[in-house]
């Protein structure tokens, strides 16, 4: 069993005793514990289950590596699952669950998968649920579901907070083990800004551990030392709990800090996700162990050498009575020292080298340990924790020599220097066969924005993995010279051996046991069936099998899983290469990633002047863009529909009132403005009269219809451009674009003048009255005929009057200064009241339009229709020679008579038709779907005419006026006929009077 | 995330802070261009794996839109320029040729 020990444990406080829960059991832990560190002393080394078999599955690792001990943490607005153990300190009250086990992890009925493991093999899914085609939607795809996935959705809203930080350095050091310290402590020494990043809360990484001496003195000193010097220096930050996730183009790095996990319920985010620019990056990330490839080496109470070593050292952690040791090197012949001289019994170390005659061997040898040379682990006995090892010869094919009863099996495969970093912005690798890993290549190292390399990695992460190379190599990569160097003593390690399976010669029975990925259940036996099946390819058979796809991202299982599929393809390691390392390194919290970007600042609200106004009116919201408009202003019990008809009646019989702030201004200045904006739009606007307003269509070179608007000609040398009320940013930028980038030569200034007015469009047959009684501008008919403009000063407020109308009714559009804009509405309010005044809202403006037939952008336009399509050629100008789109709308797809064009469609039963749906023709089109004449772009209840009334385009639709149509929805057929797109007072007479 | 200095501001901006739009020295074609102008001056584009000139636009600083000259492969970046040059500018080219010897040259 695993348990405290009476004595040590360097990183905890006895005296700081902290209780939490496991599946609803109460248990103690020490302040400075991990998560995984308590469950251990408390013996519970069954954490969870595996995805696939269900298999059980205990604590392997100490660090960011651990694949198998997840759990949930937390409760209700604090849940949060696949939370790693061996990552996460301890805290008091920590409520912790396990994982993908039902009814209970002792008792798990997934678990019969465990005794299916033949029929369930490397591409499983993509053999069996292929055919027939409909049974993957209606039965095996609602199987599937139920067993995805690790760990339970969080279902409250998160009640922490968090948030972003920008930093900037001239040198990053990633990671505070003793090569990170000593590369910070060359680099400063030089005067740099330097900035030290450690993942966990501790400095010193493994070498305290290791029982490492620097510079004379034990490595703890030495840390703390180097720790209070890097402090002193006011060009140095350190911080710890801060994940280096990703390396980006031109030094970008995104970090994760990990403010609050360990303090909850104090008032401070929780994460915050630090965005650093850096100069150069010093990846001082270290190696993480392997595991090796033994039958049984899943079963709990199997971990790695180094972490047992941590768990003893760290944390007086006893993994277990009896381990043996299993390796193919020297330094876990550490972890028997180690576990020795806590007391505990190490009943064996199985080397699988013929000869293990290094230093550290015979400290083993000189303290009574049995170590057995070219021997291996045939199979561990064991369910649900291991009881013993078979042993065997390595050489071999797995016939048992031996049987050592045992709880713990410590294993070590090598190490493989974490090269994440160095590798996400495109660093290349080599491979070092000695000691079988990759290393970074420093001859491809990533580029940054001058060509040169920006990411180097220090110390074992470069693969110097003795104390005393890693130093040396640390101290030169932050700018060190040679001689000045922290010094590291250390026993020296004879080499190891690549070892990819135990025993060499296994046979089928054991490979089908031998884990490579433990999350997601890959197998030697399915990379080697991957391989048989064809996938050659690295990426390939991750997909295929899966190996590597678990929250661990392969940390544990790439390097062995492409030593096993090279093997099977008979080629070198290095043929087959690595997958691809990607971001982040370690997952980080999509809380950290939102931030503060959540609930109303999510993105920002624009508000016209007359907002607060609307909502005290009880305004039904429509968003447009970031504005929000008011959709309708429903009265009393009224619906939203009954709410429209009213307000298109009442504006139609007496009089509306619409903000239309949100228009998009745009003032267009300058000698050259006129000769610019007859490139602009398909008409020609330098011809326009002062005092004078024309509709105007706007094109991309492309030839299609992007933007409409009303231009009016202020002075001579000004003219005023409205947009859509969407379109307005985006319009202005098309204007600079063409401005600064091709007729630069040309004299004029834009300027996007949107917020800097409030517009209200004064509506209906009483129209005229409302701004008599307001007075200070003449608004006859012979003053202000329609499409002409005036201003002056209007109830007292400064305006400018456009005699416009997107109705078809009298109407005035008046603009005045935002800060006006609601004094304004409110005037004409008070003064309109008894000539039916009411507001409307923006589905009125819609029905309105439409029963005039005007069109609206993004409703009669998706980006494929041109201005010839809508029946606007009278908005075109024959005699301009060039305007932006005019030689794309004379390409022959652009002439061809069979285009779709705009009708007026009503409904034989003068229902209203669906919006968007479609009307088939005869025949299939040339992908063989269905071929189609025409759909509907708009459509509306009219009150005026009560009845629907529609339009839509359709091929040849001009030519075929009367001509009934059949459009199809949900299966239906709905006859409608074609019809001339103006529905009311066709000869505009209620406009021009 | 690319780092680009704005020729006109004189900052180094940030990727966020940039608007990109496609290849640089685009000459236009109009009413009375042949199809094939026409075609290539809308839709054909250079796409190098190596020297690329590009537009960007310093959408969310000054507003100016610029040019720049980059390694699509390695990304490094060889230097910027003001929008209004018809072809890439003297300085601009040796920068290129100082990096890259086996660059053909502008065409």
């Amino acid at each position: 069993m695993s348990t405290r020990l009476a004595t040590g444990g360097r990183l905890i406080d006895r005296s700081k005793p902290l209780s939490f829960t496991f599946d609803g059991r109460s248990l103690g832990g020490f302040a400075g514990d991990t998560l995984a560190a308590a469950l251990l002393a408390n013996d519970q080394m069954l954490i969870g289950r595996s995805f696939k078999y269900h298999r059980p599955r205990g604590i392997l690792a100490s660090g960011v590596e651990e694949p198998n001990a997840l759990v949930g943490l937390g409760q209700g607005p604090r849940f949060e699952p696949d939370q790693r153990t061996t990552t996460t300190e301890l805290f008091a009250g920590a409520a912790t669950v396990s994982q993908n086990a039902w009814p209970n992890l002792d008792l798990d009925i997934g678990a019969l998968n465990n005794l299916a493991y033949r029929f369930l093999p490397a591409g499983f899914y993509y053999k069996t649920f292929m055919f027939p085609r409909f049974a993957w939607k209606h039965l095996f795809e609602p199987v599937v579901r139920l067993s995805a996935g690790i760990g339970r959705v969080p279902k409250d809203r998160d009640a922490d907070r968090y948030e972003q930080a920008y930093d900037f350095t001239d040198v990053l050091v990633v990671g505070g083990g003793v090569a990170g310290l000593a590369a910070a402590l060359a680099a400063a020494k030089g005067g740099q800004r330097v900035l030290v990043l450690e993942q966990t809360a501790h400095w010193g990484g493994r070498a305290p551990v290791d029982g490492i001496a620097i510079n004379g003195m034990p490595a703890d000193a030495w840390v703390a030392e180097t720790v209070a010097s890097l402090a002193a220096l006011p060009n140095v930050t350190l911080r710890r709990r801060t994940m280096a996730a990703g390396v980006y183009d031109h030094g970008y790095v995104v970090a994760q800090e990990a403010v609050a996990d360990h303090l909850p319920g104090a008032d401070l985010p929780r994460h915050r996700l630090w965005r650093i620019r850096a100069g150069r990056i010093i990846a001082a990330t270290g190696a993480i162990e392997r595991p090796l490839a033994f039958a049984g080496n899943d079963i709990p109470g199997v971990m790695l050498a180094s972490a047992a070593r941590d768990y003893v050292v760290n944390w007086a952690v006893s993994p277990g009575d009896r381990t043996v040791i299993v390796t193919n090197n020297d330094d876990a012949y550490r972890t028997a020292l180690a576990l020795h001289d806590a007391g505990l019994v190490v009943p064996a170390i199985l080397d699988a080298r013929a000869k293990a005659a290094g230093e550290l061997p015979a400290l083993a040898r000189a303290r009574g340990i049995r170590v057995l040379e070219g021997r291996g682990i045939a199979r561990v006995k064991g369910g649900k924790r291991v009881k013993a090892v078979e042993v065997c010869a390595q050489a071999g094919e797995g016939a048992v020599l031996e049987t050592i009863a045992c709880d713990c099996v410590a294993m070590s495969g090598g190490f493989s220097p974490v090269v994440h970093l160095y590798s996400q912005p495109g660093g290349k690798l080599v491979w070092d066969a000695a000691n079988g890993m990759f290393t970074p290549d420093p001859a491809r190292a990533p580029t940054g924005a001058d060509g040169k390399p920006f990411v180097t990695c220090a110390g074992a992460a470069s693969g110097a993995l003795q104390a005393a190379d890693a130093l040396a190599d640390a101290h030169a990569a932050g700018g060190g010279e040679a001689a000045q160097a922290p010094r590291a003593e250390a026993a020296a390690e004879a080499p190891m051996q690549p070892v990819w399976m135990m025993p060499q010669g296994a046979p089928a029975k054991l490979r089908f046991k031998m884990w490579l990925d433990f999350q997601n259940d890959v197998k030697v036996s399915d990379v080697q069936l991957a391989a048989r099946e064809g996938y050659e390819s690295v990426e390939h058979t991750k997909r295929y099998t899966t190996l590597g796809m678990a929250s661990d991202q392969g940390k544990m299982s790439n390097i062995n899983g492409l030593a096993i599929l090279s093997d099977a393809l008979g080629q070198p390691i290095p043929a087959t290469g690595t997958t691809t390392f990607r971001p982040p390194y370690a997952p980080i919290s999509f809380g950290a990633i939102a931030a503060e970007a959540r609930g109303e600042i999510f993105q920002p609200l624009r508000r016209t002047p007359m907002h607060d106004w609307h909502a005290a009116a009880g305004a039904h919201w429509e968003p447009v863009g970031l504005w929000r408009r008011p959709y309708c202003y429903p009265r009393g019990g009224e619906s939203h529909s009954q709410a429209v008809n009213r307000e298109v009646t009442n504006t139609r019989q007496n009089l509306g009132l619409l903000d239309a702030s949100t228009l998009g201004k745009i003032l267009v200045k300058g000698p050259d403005a006129g000769r610019f904006l007859d490139m602009l739009y398909t008409g020609v606007m330098s011809s326009l009269p002062v005092g004078k307003c024309r509709y105007g269509l706007m094109c991309s070179e492309n030839g299609f219809l992007i933007d409409d608007g009303v231009v009016v000609r202020l002075a001579d040398d000004a003219w005023l451009c409205h947009t859509t009320s969407g379109g307005a940013d985006r319009i202005h930028a098309h204007m600079e674009d063409w401005l600064q980038c091709e007729w630069w030569d040309w004299q004029v200034y834009t300027a996007n003048l949107t917020e800097q007015f409030a517009q209200v469009a004064v509506v209906g047959p009483n129209a005229r009255k409302l701004l008599e009684r307001l007075g200070g501008i003449d608004v006859s008919k012979e003053a202000l005929p329609f499409m002409a403009f005036t201003e002056g000063t209007l109830a007292g407020i400064p305006a400018r009057i456009f005699r416009i109308s997107f109705s078809g009714e009298l109407s005035y559009e008046v603009a005045i200064p935002a800060s006006h804009g609601l004094a304004f509405w409110k005037a004409c309010l008070a003064a309109g009241a008894d000539l039916g005044l009411m507001p409307y809202g923006t589905e009125a403006l819609h029905v309105m339009r439409a029963e005039k037939g005007f069109i609206m952008i993004g409703d009669e336009t998706d980006g494929t229709v041109i201005p010839q399509d809508l029946g606007l050629g009278w908005a075109i100008s024959k005699k301009m020679p060039d305007y932006l789109g005019k030689r794309a709308q004379e390409r022959s797809h652009m002439t061809n008579p069979e285009r779709w064009k705009l009708v007026g469609l009503e409904t034989l039963d003068g229902s209203v038709l669906p919006d968007g749906v479609l009307a088939p023709a005869p025949g299939a089109n040339p992908n063989g779907q269905r071929a189609t004449q025409g759909r509907v772009t708009s459509t509306y209840f009219s009150p005026t005419l009560g009845c629907g009334i529609a339009m839509g385009l359709v091929r040849r639709g001009p030519e075929r006026i009367g001509e009934v149509l059949e459009f199809v929805a949900a299966g239906k057929s709905i006859p409608a006929r074609i019809c001339d797109q103006v529905f009311y007072d066709k000869s505009g007479e209620k406009q021009n009077v | 995330m690319l780092t680009l200095t704005c020729p006109c501001c004189g900052v180094a901006a940030e990727e966020t802070e940039l608007a990109p739009g496609g290849e640089a020295h685009l000459k236009r074609f109009g009413p009375g261009a042949s199809d094939e102008d026409f075609e290539g001056y809308l839709f054909a584009r250079k796409n190098p794996k190596g020297v690329h000139f590009e537009r960007w636009r310093h959408a969310m600083g000054c507003g100016k839109w610029f040019l720049a000259a980059r390694c699509t492969a390695t990304l490094e970046v060889f230097g910027t320029y003001k929008a209004q040059s018809p072809e890439p500018p003297p300085e601009i080219i040796a920068a290129i040729k100082a990096r890259r010897p086996d660059w053909k040259g502008y065409s």
